[in-house]
């Protein structure tokens, strides 16, 4: 355990902890872009800075992304000093002008009094604000079919030269953890369609409703889970229903079989 | 041929001499990246033709030597006749056969290719005696220019690998740790982090896998310091690392050398096979338990794989993007193992400090910033090039002794130093030491050791212009403050530049440039308002003049200046011809003049007259 000063309040964190987790126990909001529980931290949005010191430094002071230090015997930290609200006030000013049409963005900026953008707005701008999170997510996965391409503010999300992937499953993790909803995908029937890349959706072998996951995302977690491939064959109330109708099946002829041999009822 | 013991090491550097004795001459050929450039492959065929033909006791084919930059590249190609230390610049192929004839067979100087003093015109035989040289103190240049870098002997011969010798023979790994340390060597790639601090962190992190990377990434416009070690004394390098591969007990090391370097990356793994052959890499070290293999990493020349945690990410295979280093990445670093990552000349200078002692070492330079420091001096001095000075001397000895002053006898303006995340420094601190922490206090830095001298037609707010469209276009982009911050901070700059920015703009640069320093991720960001804040601090009247006045006293910036044609004009019409835009008219031999509309202020015209009739306000 170590000792710290959050915003004055004396607390006791594990060690190893990062401060962001241990601020929010606090119910102390911090904006963040970039951080999601599932995912490593990455410090790319840099909202959740927060200013540290210590007792010995001599008034010196740091600015650290909180969601990436972690926590230290001694330290004081301030979380809404008027230097890191400056900072957070002028970062989304910043992003104000690169990603002016993102709601999440307006939204956290007018959080922060910044309603419009004192620079220059890019007139291309669009909803990413390079985050990172779906990369991260991909390659948590182990897939690694998106990742960024080229640098600084040509800086965008994309698969290899901009390609079909074959390493995409169509899993759709990116877009549902992007924060301003920039990656898209389309969906009809049993076609989906995400980074160039079309999937046909597995299909109901009993009612023919779509499964909602594709051929390789199947593959992907029977193999991941260890599970049989007849788990993916029907959608979930096909599957009660043959549950139950396997149960009265077994009902009627005797009972006692269900404890003989539970496999059966899978 | 496998050497295992100090007795055999010596052997080969007498068998090398005692061969090199039946040479009374030497031709030693500049063949860095600049002289090769400039034509020097052409004047080593040329004498290994002449010497086809030729016969001349004490000299021949096997005496011509293609050597590693002299840092005098501007005065390219160049030959340097041994012993005497003749020096030849500008050499052509057709002067070989002159330059065996008399100087090599009839020991007698050719005049006409000596170099000839800036100021006074005074032709000068020896390099020792040139100004660029006798003012310099080499240390991590010592074999450059001197020694061929292909051949481990020529190495060997000059005393190399001795101090590899005796670190292994004679020293316990925490004795190098503490020579190192005691010899005050900081890091020569920018941060100056004390290297013997560095090393016995690595050391003293619980591990069984430690790595030792050099970085050779070097990146800053204008400066090629590592570029020439690598290429013209690559096994000073190679000893240094493995000098601190057995400090910390690293197995493994990697160079990391950029693609636009093919000479360097050649002789670098030239140098890794020779001594791998020899036994002094690879496994069982000079017969030791001691073992230690290096591969060459080649990054794609992004500007930010010269930070730490990016070359790692790089050498990894992965994208070159920093992380947050509250974790050093020498407890944590390549692999998520214990790494030191010192640059090529911090690693050139390990050798010498093992050999000579860490007394010796830190009696040069100041207490605080020890040894010697190369710099590429650049810009508008007289003798560009690289130059390798006792830390603790000052800008002005630098620029007025070495560097031979202003071209022209222009007033000296401001010097840059450390690359695009230092600053400008003015004429008022010329006098200052050159040395990690003054530059530090002062808005500038250090840096890996770029030196860029400007005089007064050098404009500071496009200075500072350029070299944010730089970090704008180097920012790896990953976070906000640096991305989108340096991006801003460029377009701010670039309306001074055009005279669209009012007084205000100042203010909004100066609160978004504290923003980025705080908020940047890296050191890239951090570090990447310097030439605004520098320029700002010491050059705010010329912002005030762009905005205020909507004046470039400079001429430079295009947008506020107007050229005209004075009356010196001859009506030559050459500048007509020049114009690609119909802006010049006149009749010949009668005064021209400009027409402002049709005018780009391109400055063509400028360039082309011989009379000095044009001129710009």
């Amino acid at each position: 355990m170590v000792r710290l000063t959050i915003n004055g309040k004396q607390l006791r964190a594990e060690q190893g902890e990062m401060l962001l987790d241990v601020i929010r126990r606090l119910q102390i909001e911090i904006p963040t872009l970039c951080h999601h529980e599932a995912v490593e931290p990455s410090g790319a949005c840099r909202l959740c800075t927060v200013e540290i010191t210590k007792a010995n430094w001599d008034g010196w002071k740091r600015y650290v992304t909180a969601c990436l230090y972690p926590v230290e015997e001694g330290l004081i930290v301030a979380t809404h000093s008027e230097d890191v609200l400056q900072i957070r006030r002028t970062l989304l000013d910043l992003l104000l002008a690169s990603s002016p049409e993102a709601a999440a963005v307006q939204q956290l900026a007018a959080d922060h009094g910044v309603v419009t953008s004192s620079y220059e707005i890019d007139p291309e701008g669009d909803d990413c604000v390079l985050c990172g999170l779906c990369t991260r997510a991909c390659s948590a996965l182990g897939m690694q079919a998106i990742s960024t391409v080229e640098r600084g503010i040509r800086k965008r999300i994309d698969t290899p030269f901009g390609t079909a992937a074959d390493s995409c499953i169509g899993c759709t993790v990116c877009a549902q953890i992007c924060p301003t909803g920039h990656i898209e995908f389309e969906e009809r029937g049993l076609k989906r369609r995400i980074w160039y890349k079309d999937f046909t959706l597995l299909a109901c072998q009993e009612c023919g409703a779509s499964l909602e996951i594709t051929p390789q995302m199947a593959a992907y977690f029977s193999e991941r889970q260890d599970l049989p491939e007849s788990y993916f064959q029907l959608c979930t109330a096909c599957k009660q229903k043959q549950t139950v109708d396997k149960f009265n099946a077994i009902s009627d002829r005797d009972s006692n079989r269900i404890l003989d041999r539970p496999e059966e009822v899978y | 041929m496998c050497i295992k013991t100090t007795k055999q090491l010596k052997q080969v550097r007498r068998d090398f001499l005692d061969r090199d004795k039946q040479f009374v001459k030497k031709a030693l050929i500049c063949c860095g990246t600049g002289c090769l450039a400039n034509g020097a492959q052409a004047i080593v065929d040329e004498f290994h033709n002449v010497m086809k033909k030729k016969r001349i006791k004490g000299f021949s084919v096997k005496a011509v030597r293609s050597t590693g930059c002299h840092g005098f590249c501007e005065q390219g190609p160049l030959v340097i006749i041994e012993p005497e230390g003749i020096f030849y610049t500008h050499v052509k192929p057709r002067q070989v056969a002159d330059i065996v004839e008399t100087t090599i067979r009839r020991g007698e100087v050719i005049e006409q290719l000596l170099y000839s003093d800036p100021v006074d015109g005074r032709k000068i035989t020896h390099y020792p005696k040139l100004g660029f040289f006798a003012h310099q103190q080499r240390i991590a240049l010592r074999n450059l220019g001197k020694i061929a870098p292909h051949d481990i002997n020529e190495y060997i011969a000059t005393g190399g690998y001795t101090a590899l010798a005796k670190a292994l023979r004679r020293m316990k790994p925490r004795d190098v740790i503490a020579e190192i340390t005691q010899s005050g060597l900081r890091g020569r790639g920018g941060g100056g982090f004390a290297a013997g601090r560095k090393w016995q962190t690595c050391a003293d992190v619980e591990s069984d896998v430690r790595y030792v990377l050099c970085n050779g990434d070097e990146g800053d416009p204008g400066a090629f310091m590592d570029r020439s070690i690598m290429e013209g004394d690559p096994h000073a390098v190679l000893e240094g690392m493995i000098i601190a591969a057995y400090a910390v007990g690293a197995r493994q090391g990697y160079i990391y050398v950029r693609e636009e370097y093919p000479l360097a990356v050649v002789h670098m793994q030239k140098a890794i096979d020779d001594s791998r052959r020899t036994g002094l890499l690879g496994e069982n070290i000079f017969g030791t338990d001691f073992s230690f293999d290096i591969r060459i990493a080649r990054g794609a020349g992004a500007f930010v794989c010269g930070e730490s945690s990016a070359l790692m990410k790089s050498v990894a295979g992965e994208v070159g993007e920093p992380r947050a280093k509250y974790v050093r990445s020498v407890v944590k670093g390549l692999y998520d193992q214990p790494t030191v990552l010192n640059n090529v000349e911090t690693f050139a200078n390990v050798p010498v400090i093992i050999n000579k002692g860490a007394g010796w070492f830190s009696k040069i330079g100041t207490p605080k910033s020890t040894g010697t420091k190369v710099f590429s001096l650049v810009g508008k001095v007289r003798n560009t090039g690289l130059i390798e000075v006792p830390m603790g001397i000052s800008l002005r000895e630098i620029i007025f002794d070495v560097g031979g002053g202003i071209i022209d006898d222009r007033p000296f303006k401001a010097v840059q130093t450390g690359g695009p995340s230092g600053g400008c420094l003015p004429e008022s601190m010329l006098d200052l030491p050159v040395d990690f922490d003054t530059l530090t206090d002062n808005g500038s830095m250090m840096g890996s050791g770029g030196m860029i001298v400007m005089d007064d037609r050098t404009c500071m707010v496009d200075v500072a212009k350029y070299f944010l469209e730089f970090l704008v276009k180097e920012s790896c982009g990953k976070c906000i403050p640096c991305r989108e911050g340096l991006h801003q901070l460029h377009t701010l700059v670039g309306k001074v530049c055009e005279g669209r920015a009012v007084e205000g703009d100042l203010d909004k640069m100066e609160q978004l440039s504290e923003v980025i320093v705080r908020g940047a991720l890296c050191g890239l960001g951090q570090s990447g308002p310097n030439p605004l804040l520098s320029t700002l601090k010491y050059f705010r009247d010329e912002y005030l003049e762009h905005i205020v006045d909507k004046r470039c006293r400079a001429g430079v910036c295009r947008d506020l200046i107007t050229y005209t044609i004075n009356e010196k004009c001859t009506g030559c019409t050459l500048c007509v011809r020049a114009c690609a835009y119909d802006a010049i008219s006149g009749e010949q031999k009668k005064l021209h003049r400009i027409h402002q509309k049709k005018c780009t202020q391109c400055g063509a015209c400028m360039a082309v007259c011989n009379f000095a009739a044009i001129e710009v306000h």
